[in-house]
C-alpha cells in the first residue's frame, strides 16, 4: 500500500474510532489531525504540480484556511468519514463539494489579499465560501438552488463566518451593490462568461472557473483582467502532465 | 404447436426487454455504462445453461411446470429487477472515487440478469425436452427475437419506455399459458386461463401503470428543473431519444457556448430541449428580426460567415435551430439543415414555432430528416459552407462518455465526402468542445488532412484553418488555398472576438497563444507537427489516440491509450483523473468480469456432470464448437450491424432492420438444416459430416463477398429512397443469416442424439459466448477494424467446422 492509501485507510480508521468512542472535544482533535493529514498531502502534491500552475507552494493563508474549515461539517452526514480524503463528495441536488487539492489551487490561483471583497458564483455546500472567508475580508455568495442556499447560508453562520453572505437566485448578474470585486470565482457550470461578471471585476483582478463536469474538473479556466480593463484568460491544468512523451 | 409458440413469445420478450433496458438506463444513466450492464447482465443465459444443466432431470420430468414457472418469474423480475435496480445508488461518476461504486454495479447487474435468466432458462428446458426436433425450437427461438426487437422498436413510438416495460410481461404469462394448455390437464387449462388473464389484464392496464424513473441528478435535466420556476412544458418520446422541453423563467438558461469575453449581449429567451434527460439544444426566442440573433456572431463557429458572401449553407444537426438561426443573421442565401430526430423538428416547427420565428419555415430554410453523413452522401447539391457544430453535450464530451460509440460523421471518408459537396472556395467547418490537453481539435486536424491527401490534394496544409475559443475549437477546411484576404479577415475576427488562432497557412509563433493562453502552444504545435514530416512519430509519442477514424474504425473518440494509465492513476489526487479517457477501461473491465463469470458458467456444471456419471469423451469439443459458433455469430451480426448503419444512415432502421433480418432469416436456416442434415444422413460417410462444413463455406464466401462489393454497391445505391434500400439490405443479409443459422442447432442435434445432458450445457456456452462477443467485438473493431472483425468471424465459423467433422459427444 503506498503513503497515501495508508494514510486514507489510517483516516478512517480514527474516524470509525472517534464516531464511537469519542467525546465532542476529542472529535474535534481528531478531525484536525485528519484535516493536517490532508493538508500534508495537498502540500506534497502541489509541489509537484508546481510548474503548471506557477508557483511552488501554496501561500500559507491558503494551507492554514484549509487546515482551520472543517470539512466534515459541509458534508452529508454518511459521508463524514470521507470528509478528509482527497476527493469531491456528493452532496445531494446534484451537486458536489470539490477535491480539496482542487479548491485549495482555486483559491490561491485568486491571488486575493487580505482586505479583497471576492465574489462566488454557486455556493453549494458553502465550503469554498468558508475557505475564502478564512482569507480575505469579506466574500458574497450566490446559489441558484433555494435548498442548498438556505442550508449553506446557516451552516456558515453556525460555524461563525460573520464575513460571508448567501444569497439565492440568478448568479448572471453578479451582486451589483456590491461590485466591484477583487476577485470572483464561477464555481456553477456556465455555457459562457457572463457579461455583468466581467464588468464586477476590478482592474487587475481575476477570476476563476473551474471547467468540467460533477466529480471531475477537467481544467480551470483563470480570467485576468488587466488595469486597463483588457481580459486575458489562462487555461491551466492542475495536474503536471505532458501531453507528448519524450522525444524533441 | 403451443410449446413452439411459448418459445417464440418468451424470446421475443427477453430481446425486447434487452432492447428497452438500453432506452431506459440511458434516460437514467448514461448510455455507455447502459451498454456495460446489459452485457452483463446477459450473462443471466450462460448462467441458466448452467442451471439447467445442473437440474436437468428434476426440470425434464416436470417440463410444462418448469417451463411456466420460469416463464412467470420472467414476467415478475422482468419490471421487478429494473425496479429494483433503480433503488441501488450506484453513480458511474464516482466509479473511480468511491470503491463501493464497484459493489453497487454488480448489484445492478446480478438483478438485472435475472429475468434474462429465466427467459433462458425456458428455451434451455425446451430444448432438452424437444430433442428431436432442436431446429425447429431454434427456429421459433430466433423468429421470436427478430419479431421481439422490431415490436420493442414499433412500440416505442407509440408508447414511453417506462410504460413499454409493463408490456414486456404479458408475453411471458401467454408463454407460460400455451405451455400450460399443452399439458391438457384441467387444473392446467385452468392456470392457464387465469395466465391469459393476467397477461391481458396487465396489457390493458398499462397506460396507468408508468415506472417512475430515476434520472440520475447529474443528468442536465435533472440540473435545469432545481432552477426556481423551471417547468417541464412538452415531452415526448420515441425510439430515437425521451425528449422533454423545459421552461425556465425566471432564472433564464442563455445557451451560448464559448461566446467571447468581449461581447456583453444577453441571448434572447431560450427553450430547453433535453434529449435522453441530458443532450441539450435550445430553441430561442426570434421575432423574425436578424439582429436578435446577433449574440451568435460571438462564437467560433461563425468564422466561415465572415469569409463568405450570402452562401448556400448545409447545416448537419440541426436541433433546437441555433445554427438556422446564426445562416439566417448572416443572410445565408439558402440553407439545407438536416436533423435526425422528426420530433425535434416538430417541435421547433410547430408546438414553438411562434417562439422559434417560424425560422424552420423560412422560405431560404428547407429541413431535412435524417442523419448526416447519410444525407451528405446522398445529395447532389453543392454547398459553400457545410456546418457541424457541437453535436454532443460538454458533460458527455468531457466524460469521455463516446468513445465506445460509432460515429460516421468524424472520419476520413465522411471528411471526403463533405469536400466533394462544396464549391470552388466553400468551407467545411466542424466545431467541438475545447479540451485541455487538446484531443478533438488534433484528431480533427489529422482527420481533415488524412482526407485531403486521399482525395489527391498537393499540399493539404494551404487549405486549414483551425481557432479556438475559450471553450470551443473550430477547425476549416477549404475547396481551395486559403487567400491573404481571407487570412486577413480571419485574422480580425479572432482579435476582435479575442479568440486565438492556432493554424493558418503562414502562421508565425508570433500569432498564436494570444488571448485564451495555455502553458505551451500545443494545439498550435501539433497541427504544426500533424503538418510535417514527422505526423506518425508524432501521433505515437501524442498521449492521446489521436489516429484519424476511418469507417472501419468508426471511434472518433476514443483518445484513450494504455500506455498513459499508469500516470493518470498515479496523479489522482492532484486533479488528474479527468486525464483519463475512462469508457475504454470500462469496456476491458466488462470483458475480463465477463470472461470470469463465463468460466466459471462453463467449468462449474462439468464437474456435476462428470460426478452424474454423465461424462463424455468429446465434452472438449462441444464446448469449443458452441464457444465458436457463439462468438462468431454475433461478431458477423455486429459487424454487418455497422456496414448497414453507414447505408442506411440512420442507426435506428439499421439496427432494427439489419437485427431482425439477421434473426428471422438465421431462423429459417435452423428450419431448413432439419431436412439438410436428414438429406446429408441419408447420403453418410463424409456427407453427414460436412453439414456445417458447407453451411461455413457459404458463410465465407458470402461475407467475404460482402467485405469486397458492398462498398461500392452502397456508392450506387446510397442516393435511393430508404423505401428501396430497406429490402435491398435484407436482400443481402437473407442468404448469408439463413447460413448462419445452421450450424447451431446441426451442433446441438448431434449432442442431442449422443450426449443429450450436454444440451443445457452447450447452451450456456453459446449464451456466455454471445456477451463475450459483444464487447470482444467492440475492441477489435476499435483496433482492427469491423472488416476483420468479419475475418474473426469466418476463421471461428471454421475452426467449429472442424471441430464439427468428428461426433461430437
Amino acid at each position: 500500500m503506498n503513503r497515501k492509501g495508508l494514510l486514507q485507510s489510517g483516516a478512517f480508521l480514527v474516524w470509525v474510532f472517534v464516531l464511537a468512542v469519542a467525546a465532542p472535544a476529542q472529535q474535534e482533535d481528531a478531525y484536525r489531525g485528519l484535516r493536517a493529514g490532508l493538508i500534508e498531502e495537498i502540500r506534497a502534491d502541489v509541489k509537484l504540480t508546481s510548474e503548471r500552475i506557477g508557483r511552488a507552494r501554496l501561500t500559507d493563508r491558503v494551507l492554514q484556511a484549509m487546515l482551520k474549515v472543517p470539512r466534515h461539517e459541509f458534508v452529508p452526514d454518511r459521508l463524514r468519514p470521507y470528509a478528509y480524503e482527497n476527493r469531491p463528495l456528493p452532496i445531494g441536488f446534484g451537486q458536489t463539494i470539490s477535491q480539496p487539492y482542487i479548491v485549495a489551487v482555486m483559491t490561491d490561483l485568486m491571488d486575493a489579499s487580505e482586505d479583497a471583497t471576492v465574489l462566488e458564483v454557486g455556493t453549494g455546500s458553502g465550503y469554498q465560501a468558508a475557505v475564502l472567508a478564512e482569507c480575505v475580508k469579506q466574500v458574497y455568495s450566490i446559489e441558484i438552488i433555494e435548498e442548498l442556499g438556505r442550508e449553506a447560508a446557516s451552516r456558515l453562520e453556525r460555524l461563525g463566518y460573520r464575513n460571508v453572505e448567501v444569497r439565492t437566485g440568478d448568479g448572471y448578474y453578479g451582486w451589483k451593490e456590491k461590485a466591484p470585486f477583487d476577485a470572483i470565482m464561477v464555481t456553477a457550470a456556465a455555457s459562457h462568461i457572463p457579461p455583468p461578471l466581467i464588468e464586477q471585476l476590478k482592474p487587475g483582478g481575476r477570476m476563476i472557473i473551474p471547467i468540467g463536469s460533477a466529480f471531475m474538473t477537467q481544467h480551470l479556466m483563470l480570467v485576468e483582467k488587466d488595469p486597463g480593463s483588457k481580459i486575458k484568460t489562462r487555461q491551466l491544468l492542475p495536474v503536471a502532465f505532458v501531453p507528448l512523451t519524450g522525444g524533441h | 404447436m403451443l410449446p413452439h409458440l411459448a418459445v417464440f413469445l418468451i424470446s421475443a420478450a427477453a430481446l425486447a426487454y434487452e432492447i428497452l433496458l438500453m432506452r431506459l438506463l440511458g434516460i437514467i444513466q448514461w448510455h455507455h455504462f447502459a451498454s456495460m450492464i446489459i452485457s452483463l447482465a446477459l450473462l443471466g443465459f450462460g448462467a441458466s445453461g448452467t442451471f439447467t444443466a445442473l437440474a436437468q432431470k428434476r426440470l425434464l420430468d416436470h417440463f410444462h411446470f418448469s417451463f411456466a414457472a420460469a416463464a412467470v418469474l420472467f414476467s415478475i423480475t422482468a419490471p421487478a429487477s429494473f425496479a429494483a435496480a433503480q433503488q441501488i445508488p450506484f453513480n458511474p461518476l464516482e466509479i473511480l472515487w468511491d470503491s463501493k461504486q464497484f459493489l453497487y454495479l454488480v448489484a445492478v447487474y446480478l438483478i438485472l440478469s435475472l429475468p434474462f435468466f429465466f427467459a433462458a432458462t425456458c428455451i434451455s428446458i425446451r430444448f432438452m425436452h424437444s430433442r428431436q426436433s432442436i431446429h425447429r425450437v431454434y427456429l421459433f427461438d430466433l423468429l421470436g427475437a427478430g419479431f421481439g426487437a422490431l415490436g420493442i422498436i414499433l412500440l416505442l413510438f407509440l408508447l414511453d419506455p417506462s410504460e413499454c416495460l409493463s408490456l414486456i410481461s404479458p408475453p411471458g404469462l401467454f408463454a407460460a399459458a400455451m405451455v400450460c394448455l399443452d399439458r391438457k390437464t384441467s387444473r392446467s387449462v385452468k392456470a392457464a386461463l387465469i395466465l391469459f388473464l393476467a397477461g391481458i389484464l396487465i396489457a390493458v392496464l398499462i397506460p396507468f401503470g408508468r415506472t417512475g424513473l430515476r434520472i440520475s441528478e447529474y443528468k442536465g435535466l435533472y440540473a435545469a428543473l432545481r432552477v426556481p420556476g423551471a417547468e417541464v412544458i412538452r415531452e415526448s418520446s420515441s425510439p430515437l431519444g425521451w425528449i422533454t422541453v423545459v421552461n425556465s423563467p425566471v432564472i433564464p438558461f442563455r445557451h451560448v457556448p464559448g461566446m467571447s469575453l468581449n461581447c456583453t449581449v444577453e441571448p434572447p429567451e431560450q427553450l430547453g430541449i433535453f434529449i435522453d434527460a441530458d443532450s441539450f439544444t435550445p430553441v430561442t426566442r426570434y421575432r423574425g428580426n436578424p439582429g436578435e440573433a446577433a449574440y451568435l456572431d460571438c462564437v467560433s463557429s461563425a468564422l466561415p460567415f465572415h469569409l463568405l458572401d450570402r452562401p448556400s449553407v448545409l447545416i448537419l444537426g440541426a436541433g433546437g435551430g441555433a445554427d438556422v438561426l446564426l445562416a439566417l443573421y448572416h443572410q445565408a442565401s439558402s440553407i439545407d439543415a438536416v436533423e435526425l430526430d422528426p420530433e425535434v423538428v416538430r417541435l421547433v416547427r410547430e408546438d414553438f414555432g411562434e417562439f422559434a420565428g417560424h425560422i424552420y419555415a423560412s422560405d431560404r430554410v428547407t429541413m431535412h430528416i435524417g442523419e448526416g453523413r447519410g444525407f451528405v452522401a446522398g445529395t447532389h447539391r453543392s454547398y459553400d459552407l457545410i456546418h457541424v457544430s457541437l453535436l454532443d453535450s460538454f458533460h458527455a464530451s468531457a466524460a469521455g462518455g463516446f468513445a465506445m460509440s460509432e460515429s460516421y460523421l468524424y472520419t476520413v471518408e465522411a471528411f471526403q465526402r463533405c469536400m466533394k459537396r462544396l464549391r470552388p472556395g466553400g468551407f467545411l467547418s466542424i466545431t467541438r468542445w475545447l479540451r485541455i490537453p487538446p484531443r478533438d481539435s488534433l484528431k480533427l486536424f489529422a482527420t481533415a488532412l488524412a482526407a485531403l491527401e486521399r482525395s489527391g490534394t498537393d499540399r493539404p496544409g494551404l487549405r486549414l484553418a483551425l481557432v479556438r475559443s475559450w471553450k470551443t475549437c473550430t477547425l476549416l477546411v477549404k475547396n481551395g488555398e486559403f487567400t491573404p484576404r481571407e487570412i486577413e479577415i480571419m485574422r480580425s475576427f479572432c482579435e476582435s472576438r479575442s479568440f486565438d488562432i492556432d493554424y493558418f497557412p503562414g502562421i508565425t509563433e508570433e500569432e498564436v497563444n494570444r488571448f485564451n493562453v495555455t502553458d505551451e502552444p500545443v494545439i498550435h504545435e501539433g497541427a504544426m507537427a500533424l503538418l510535417g514530416p514527422d505526423r506518425i512519430e508524432f501521433m505515437d509519442r501524442y498521449k492521446f489516440n489521436i489516429q484519424p477514424a476511418s469507417d472501419d474504425r468508426p471511434y472518433f473518440f476514443h483518445f484513450f491509450k494504455w500506455r498513459v494509465l499508469p500516470e493518470v492513476l498515479s496523479l489522482k489526487g492532484r486533479g488528474g483523473l479527468p486525464l483519463m479517457e475512462w469508457t475504454y477501461p470500462i469496456l476491458v473491465m466488462t470483458l475480463v468480469q465477463a470472461l470470469a463469470a463465463s468460466l466459471i458458467l462453463i467449468i462449474l456444471p462439468l464437474f456435476f456432470l462428470h460426478s452424474a456419471g454423465g461424462r463424455t469423451s468429446g465434452e472438449v469439443r462441444i464446448g469449443f464448437y458452441f464457444l465458436f459458433l457463439g462468438l462468431a455469430f454475433l461478431f458477423m451480426e455486429i459487424a454487418f450491424i455497422q456496414k448497414f448503419i453507414l447505408f442506411l444512415s440512420h442507426p435506428l432502421y439499421a439496427v432494427s432492420v439489419v437485427l431482425s433480418s439477421f434473426l428471422v432469416f438465421a431462423g429459417l436456416g435452423s428450419s431448413a438444416s432439419g431436412r439438410w442434415s436428414g438429406f446429408l444422413c441419408r447420403r453418410g460417410g463424409w456427407a453427414s459430416r460436412s453439414a456445417v462444413g458447407v453451411a461455413v463455406g457459404v458463410i465465407a464466401v458470402l461475407s467475404i463477398a460482402y467485405l469486397a462489393l458492398l462498398p461500392s454497391v452502397f456508392e450506387k445505391t446510397m442516393a435511393m429512397s430508404d423505401w428501396a434500400k430497406i429490402p435491398l439490405s435484407m436482400a443481402f443479409i437473407a442468404p448469408l443469416a439463413f447460413f448462419m443459422g445452421m450450424p447451431f442447432p446441426l451442433g446441438l442435434s448431434r449432442v442431442a442424439d449422443s450426449a443429450p445432458h450436454f444440451i443445457p450445457w452447450a447452451w450456456g456456452i453459446n449464451g456466455c459466448a454471445s456477451v463475450l462477443s459483444a464487447v470482444l467485438a467492440a475492441l477489435l473493431a476499435i483496433h482492427l477494424g469491423f472488416a476483420m472483425v468479419v475475418g474473426f468471424a469466418v476463421v471461428l465459423y471454421a475452426m467449429a467446422a472442424l471441430v464439427f467433422w468428428k461426433p461430437l459427444g
